[in-house]
């Protein structure tokens, strides 16, 4: 009986944090359609081909991608119940992302030193916000990790936080996937001829 | 729930960033081509990374996050091109430019094929 | 005011205390309202009482019953308001004068719009959805009881936000959806734009995890055997609603965060320089306005899809086509949204279509006029007060619908875009379609959650009133516009002959007035005279499952859950007389109760506060707070507590003998 239970409780909770996430794709959404929008909007300033420093993207985008594929890495060890494991492969992601947040960081503090920042013009503006919103998402994800696992080592692996988990990495796949659009919009598109 | 899963997803999606990169760095095509191709790639990507990561077609009857997918990128299309369309005629018609600025504009929505 | 070479009070000080006689009298009226609340409290000694049964409760019942109460406390705000409004164009009308100057006539409209759909409307409706759904489709709670709660003290961070302005600071003038430039930083300087934005924002966000949480709720919690064709048509309602809070409601917080951030930290997104385009705003605003109208209204069919059946003793027609309709208007409510500004300047072609698919969009919602009225023919109609409400609902909803396809012709647009013909087609609908189905919802649904019925006769007049009321107020305020009046202002040119029309819609709201004060006397007379007025569970002789649970409903909703055979399942079981359960008594999980929605609602409201006043360390403590609140209300162990089947079976019994 609990065991079914456990099952309903999980799919309930799966169910509701896609949902979510469906509704994070709509805000996103918004986002880039002002970004687009404003593309023009460079009040005489830096356009995208003047400011982005593509093999930092690339560079920032591969290690994004491999946090996603060690967060599933992760799970099919808890999936065997295999709690070492997985926290090496969470202990992965987090510095993956730690790194990905940097070079980010880095990518922001170096236009804001140069003047370019989001009080500069329209199309800054929406950039930051745009770039901005999904850090901040990662930011998140990457105190959520902490918590889990400090949860992982304290309270072993319970239903509760194999659930927990699992909606983390459907969050952090989730952020990936909202990064390629990211990727090829604003920086390839933004470069493009 | 398998490895190869996972790796199968997470190959096909370093293929899958890397060609579009160099489409682009490598100026290999340009243009409404370039941008029809790199957009293609990502959503390309997309679909890999749903299947081979989030396991959206795994999911048991009845397919509630398959539905609330679909609806969301139904939504989503008639949002941001809705918006798209709307917005570039509210600019043409109502931002100030000058005769020469419209000039411009006119032959750069040209050059685009409008 | 600076300590440590930090500000510490931001931009607050004592400027911000209001300066006008109407506004201190508010403030006065106010407060002195809640210091009788909190003396009462104090006198009865009730405030362990409150946060034990109330405030930290995880129940829907009780997260419904509160979310009503505070609608309706804003319900009266936003109708003084409104007596404002009208008192000033019909009094002073016809010159300058009058105790409300022109700045603050323009901070009472912006504020009554604000609060009569952010805060009543928003309100009843989650109220009615948490009272109900889980009842109706036979399941014990929502899907996630501490979201719930969460969701409800977000609303209420909100509304205490909207309700500060009064006293510190000032509200908003650039109406309920404040575009910029004017509300931008360059020409709305104060903090009254600010407040407008976390008040909606925050609440936007408890609407934002309800729509989550009933849509879960209603696709995995239905009763065995309830498929999705079985479900109530109310239920349904619902889930159209659901689906559009979800998709639109994101598009409103992304685009309101934009807006802060001009206002904060100096991004360009809707400045009339350096690249910004304000014009994007109005489109993005309203790509989710419309959608927001019609999470209004579709609950509100979806109760008169449960009154005309009960009141006609049929079953209501054409149940497929009904679902069919609400389908089609969710997804079609995504595709008009440009009605709202034609004269912006898109264009012929742009016009057009969206022309067409607002003119598109009348067309279920007249299938489903016609399906009520279809279920009535040949029934045996008994004309109740919600019957009223729902006659009432008829000729002013299709009367205000007509006015919209009018409005859906660009080129008629044009000549009465931003008139007072605009002003009357939508309070038209809202007030003839959304408030007129809430009323009698709330008539319908009382006797379940209280025991006893309302008053019915002083409910018929209440609802006259009202109805009257709004021909009387309205009418007048469409032939205005027709004349060319503007809207907006606070007063016209004398010369224009149009003050005695202003005097008969003042006139209309006095009686609407009247119809308030009726049914604020007919909710003290029946708690007064609740015995007299008692109601069995089955108070009117109910087709759905909510009429089958005890009254008043026990914590747990149902003892036993059986499997559900057939549409409207409660008036099959007493066709069938299916009453002897078959399935075995079960414990039962509830959830405990916890100060977690409580709390993190109102860190988010202080938040809020900090960052309207640029009070810069409050708000990182508080976000650090709310973060940390959230980690905490998800760590918790013993989240819940069971009952046994010895409790369930002792409360069934009592509950039976009793006669519920």
């Amino acid at each position: 009986m609990k065991q079914a239970a456990v099952k309903f409780t999980n799919y309930k909770s799966s169910l509701g944090f896609w949902i979510y996430l469906m509704t994070d794709c709509l805000i996103f959404a918004s986002l880039f359609a002002t970004y687009i929008v404003l593309l023009p909007g460079t009040a005489g300033g830096p356009g995208p081909k003047d400011i982005f420093q593509m093999p930092l993207v690339l560079t920032e985008t591969l290690i994004l991608l491999t946090s996603s594929f060690t967060v599933g890495l992760a799970m099919i060890a808890l999936s065997k119940k295999n709690i070492k494991q997985a926290i090496w492969w969470l202990a992965a992601t987090y510095i993956l992302g730690v790194a990905f947040l940097t070079i980010e960081l880095f990518e922001f503090g170096v236009l804001v030193s140069e003047g370019h920042s989001w009080q500069a013009s329209a199309f800054l503006s929406a950039f930051f916000v745009l770039v901005g919103t999904h850090g901040l998402h990662i930011l998140i994800g990457l105190i959520w990790l902490l918590v889990m696992v400090i949860v992982l080592l304290r309270r072993g692996l319970n239903s509760k936080s194999s659930r927990q988990l699992g909606l983390f990495a459907m969050y952090w796949h989730f952020l990936d996937l909202v990064w390629i659009f990211i990727f090829t919009i604003v920086y390839l598109m933004g470069v493009a001829s | 729930m398998s490895l190869k899963k996972y790796i199968i997803g997470f190959l096909a999606s370093i293929a899958l960033t890397l060609l579009a990169y160099n489409l682009v760095a490598g100026e290999i095509a340009n243009g409404l081509t370039l941008l029809l191709l790199i957009g293609g790639l990502a959503l390309a990507q997309m679909v890999i990374q749903l299947v081979y990561f989030l396991h959206l077609p795994d999911e048991m009857k009845p397919r509630y996050k398959l539905l609330s997918f679909g609806f969301m990128v139904v939504i989503l299309l008639i949002v941001v091109v809705g918006t798209l369309w709307i917005m570039h005629h509210l600019n043409y018609n109502m931002m100030e430019m000058s005769p020469s600025e419209k000039d411009h504009y006119m032959s750069s929505q040209k050059d685009k094929g409008f | 005011m600076k300590g440590w070479g930090i500000d510490m009070w931001g931009r607050l000080s004592l400027e911000a205390l209001p300066h006008d006689i109407v506004t201190i009298g508010g403030v006065v009226g106010g407060g002195l309202a809640v210091l009788a609340g909190v003396a009462a409290l104090t006198y009865f000694k009730k405030w362990g009482w409150l946060w034990r049964e109330w405030i930290t409760s995880l129940d829907h019942k009780k997260i419904g019953i509160m979310y009503m109460i505070v609608a309706v406390v804003m319900l009266l705000r936003g109708f003084a308001d409104t007596l404002m409004l009208r008192a000033q164009q019909a009094v002073f009308g016809a010159g300058d004068g009058g105790p409300i100057s022109a700045d603050l006539f323009q901070q009472v409209f912006s504020a009554h719009g604000t609060i009569m759909i952010f805060f009543v409307a928003m309100g009843i409706l989650f109220g009615a959805l948490n009272l109900i759904v889980p009842l109706q489709i036979g399941a014990r709670d929502v899907a996630f009881p501490l979201l719930n709660s969460i969701s409800f003290w977000l609303f209420v961070a909100g509304m205490m936000l909207m309700n500060l302005s009064l006293a510190i600071g000032e509200f908003s003038t650039a109406g309920w959806l404040a575009y910029p430039p004017l509300s931008g930083l360059e020409y709305s300087p104060g903090t009254g734009v600010d407040y407008w934005l976390w008040s909606i924002q925050i609440a936007g966000i408890g609407s934002l995890l309800s729509g989550i949480n009933f849509l879960v709720t209603i696709f995995t919690m239905r009763r065995k055997g309830m498929t999705l064709m079985k479900m109530p048509i109310f239920t349904w309602s619902v889930v159209g609603s659901m689906a559009l809070v979800l998709w639109a409601f994101p598009i409103l917080t992304a685009t309101l965060a934009m807006l802060t951030l001009d206002r904060t930290i100096g991004t360009n997104f809707f400045t009339s320089d350096l690249g910004g385009n304000p014009m994007m705003y109005v489109n993005l605003i309203w790509a989710w306005g419309h959608p927001e109208v019609y999470i209004l209204v579709l609950p509100a069919f979806g109760v008169f899809s449960e009154i005309v059946p009960v009141f006609s003793r049929k079953k209501l027609f054409g149940y497929k086509s009904m679902v069919m309709a609400l389908m089609a208007i969710t997804v079609l409510s995504f595709t008009v949204w440009l009605h709202h500004f034609f004269t912006m300047g898109a264009g012929a072609n742009v016009n057009a279509f969206f022309g067409i698919m607002t003119m598109i969009i009348g067309i279920p919602t007249g299938v489903k006029v016609f399906n009520w009225i279809f279920t009535m023919y040949k029934g045996k109609v008994s004309f109740t007060s919600p019957m009223i409400w729902f006659m009432g609902f008829v000729v002013t909803f299709t009367l205000g619908g007509l006015t919209g396809v009018l409005l859906s012709v660009p080129g008629i647009d044009f000549q009465m875009h931003n008139s007072l013909f605009l002003v009357a087609h939508f309070h038209n609908m809202i007030i003839g379609g959304v408030v007129f189905g809430l009323f009698a919802g709330i008539t319908y649904w009382w006797p379940k959650f209280t025991g006893f019925y309302l008053h019915e006769k002083l409910g018929k007049i209440a609802a006259l009133c009202w109805i009257v009321g709004f021909l009387v107020a309205f009418v007048p305020i469409y032939i205005l516009g027709l004349m060319g009046a503007a809207r907006r202002l606070d007063s016209y040119d004398p010369s224009l002959g149009w003050q005695g029309l202003f005097v008969v819609a003042a006139v209309g709201v006095l009686i609407i007035g009247l119809g308030v004060v009726v049914q604020v006397a007919q909710v003290a007379y029946s708690i007064w005279k609740r015995k007299e007025l008692r109601a069995p569970h089955d108070a009117w002789g109910g087709r759905t499952l909510e009429w089958y649970a005890h009254t008043p409903v026990p914590e747990y909703n149902f003892a036993v859950l059986d499997t559900v055979k057939s549409r409207d399942e409660f008036w099959q079981m007493k066709q069938e007389n299916r009453f002897r359960s078959k399935s075995t008594l079960l414990p039962i999980e509830l959830p405990k109760n916890t100060s977690a929605g409580f709390l993190i609602g109102m860190t988010a409201g202080l938040i809020g506060f900090a960052v309207i006043w640029h009070i810069w360390w409050l708000v990182v403590i508080g976000v650090i707070a709310v973060v940390g609140l959230v980690i905490w209300a998800n760590l918790r162990e013993e989240t819940e507590f069971e009952l046994s089947v010895g409790e369930i079976l002792r409360h069934e019994k009592s509950m039976k003998r009793a006669g519920l």
